[in-house]
């Protein structure tokens, strides 16, 4: 399935939002791409509940609030968005256009690419275990998927919050094993919940212990070494890992977008927030130029930098007439916003 | 005002701190580690090793620093999160390590 657009935006969160509609403003309209099937980015992810105070013109704003109100600022100009779906390869035509490939086999073509991409795609945050790739989505597990693929296994559970927690509890019932390994005695869940877990005979809680290593063969797991903490490793025989320890943002998606990207970072041209790919811009906090300040304010303006910017690109030879938004309006919308999801 | 590291690969490196900043910031500052959530105990990018001999004089870690802790690998009795622990007269000196691979 292919989208045409003249912009494609890479990142849901506030900035990608926005970029919409500073987008929309200049007349351009726009696809954003995101991993995560919810728009709003680490504000939907992170923190929804948490209270903003720095966002011009809202002295305190919930970040799930703020998200809703990027989206009906966007909405207008009727974005396609591209959710659940991370943007992985950028290629360009003979004429120009780029053509940005999604994990979901979408096609985008572009006169421009925004790259609003914060800390990167988030994924799950990977423990650091040698060899652990070759296991995973044959032994190790970062998600539940289907309950009935650990039946009968010998189950190893690592993490400390609802999640395992509760997984734990719910995959007793069908596994031959659970043991939950955990850095320290305190969990981050329902102290109800925790109380069910550490009575329950069929579940081997092990704290304060951590992941160490993975033993086995072809991706399947033999056993797991787990570490007291501070102290000595120990190892216990397990057919499946499920390790629970959240999301973590990566930018190695982008590292074959001919981009230069240095650390975690994406420097710019501030004038313009061009990258070192010309058409393709960074915006939020992945964007970096001397004297940055990483803010959703910041990424704001930014958007509207890069919008301006790529306007040239987008319509060659046109003449870029500067208007405020209280002259220009917004148009009515004819259609509610259409998310498309994995 | 300053802050020794034992980076991952052994060798060691003094940084000058300003009071007041972070650890984090200082480290960040001198590219040692990432810092993505800015101090927001949204992440665990600057989780270090404090020396034992030091880790007494820094306050109690706050109940947030401890729930991200939980998402951080390669824990040690002595793991911090480094943006918590803000320079001043009575950490001048600070040794500290950065986590190396598992």
């Amino acid at each position: 399935m292919t989208v045409n657009v003249d912009v494609a935006i890479v990142g849901a969160g506030p900035v990608g939002l926005f970029a919409v509609f500073a987008c929309g403003q200049l007349g351009m309209r726009t696809a954003v791409i995101d991993g995560l099937a919810d728009p709003g980015g680490q504000l939907t992810a992170l923190y929804p509940e948490k209270p903003i105070y720095d966002i011009p013109g809202r002295s305190k704003i919930r970040a799930d609030a703020l998200v809703d109100d990027l989206l009906a600022q966007a909405e207008p100009y009727e974005p396609n968005y591209i959710l659940g779906h991370h943007a992985q390869a950028c290629s360009e035509t003979s004429d120009g256009t780029f053509v940005v490939t999604t994990s979901g086999s979408r096609k985008v073509f572009a006169r421009a690419v925004l790259l609003a991409a914060g800390a990167g795609a988030f994924g799950p945050n990977r423990p650091p275990l040698e060899g652990i790739r070759a296991f995973e989505n044959k032994s190790v597990f970062y998600h539940v998927g289907r309950r009935d693929r650990f039946a009968g296994k010998r189950l190893l559970i690592a993490g400390g919050g609802d999640s395992a927690v509760d997984w734990a509890l719910s995959l007793a019932e069908v596994a031959q094993s659970v043991t939950v390994v955990h850095r320290r005695d305190t969990f981050r869940a329902l102290p109800a919940a925790v109380a069910a877990m550490q009575a329950d005979p069929r579940i081997q809680v092990e704290t304060p212990y951590q992941l160490v290593g993975l033993d086995g063969v072809d991706g399947h797991l033999r056993a797991v070494n787990i570490g007291r903490i501070g102290g000595n490793a120990k190892r216990i025989g397990a057919d499946a890992l499920l390790a629970l320890f959240g999301l973590s943002g990566d930018l190695g998606p982008l590292a074959d977008w001919g981009v230069h990207i240095d650390g975690k970072t994406i420097p710019v041209d501030a004038k313009t927030c061009e990258t070192s790919r010309s058409g393709i811009y960074a915006i939020g906090d992945v964007a970096r130029y001397p004297g940055k300040l990483n803010l959703i304010l910041t990424g704001f303006a930014e958007a509207a930098t890069a919008a301006n910017a790529a306007f040239a690109r987008v319509f060659p030879g046109k003449t870029l007439h500067s208007e405020y938004s209280t002259t220009r309006g917004v148009p009515v919308s004819t259609q509610n916003q259409h998310f498309q999801t994995a | 005002m300053q802050i020794n590291v034992t980076l991952a690969d052994g060798s060691t490196r003094t940084i000058a701190a300003q009071e007041g900043l972070s650890v984090m910031e200082v480290l960040r500052n001198a590219g040692i580690l990432d810092g993505e959530c800015n101090g927001s105990l949204a992440c665990a990018t600057c989780h270090v090793w404090v020396d034992e001999s030091w880790l007494d004089k820094l306050e109690t870690p706050l109940e947030g620093e401890e729930d991200m802790l939980d998402v951080a690998f390669n824990i040690a009795p002595t793991s911090r999160l480094c943006c918590q622990i803000i320079m001043g007269p009575g950490n001048d000196g600070i040794r500290i390590s950065m986590p190396h691979p598992l």
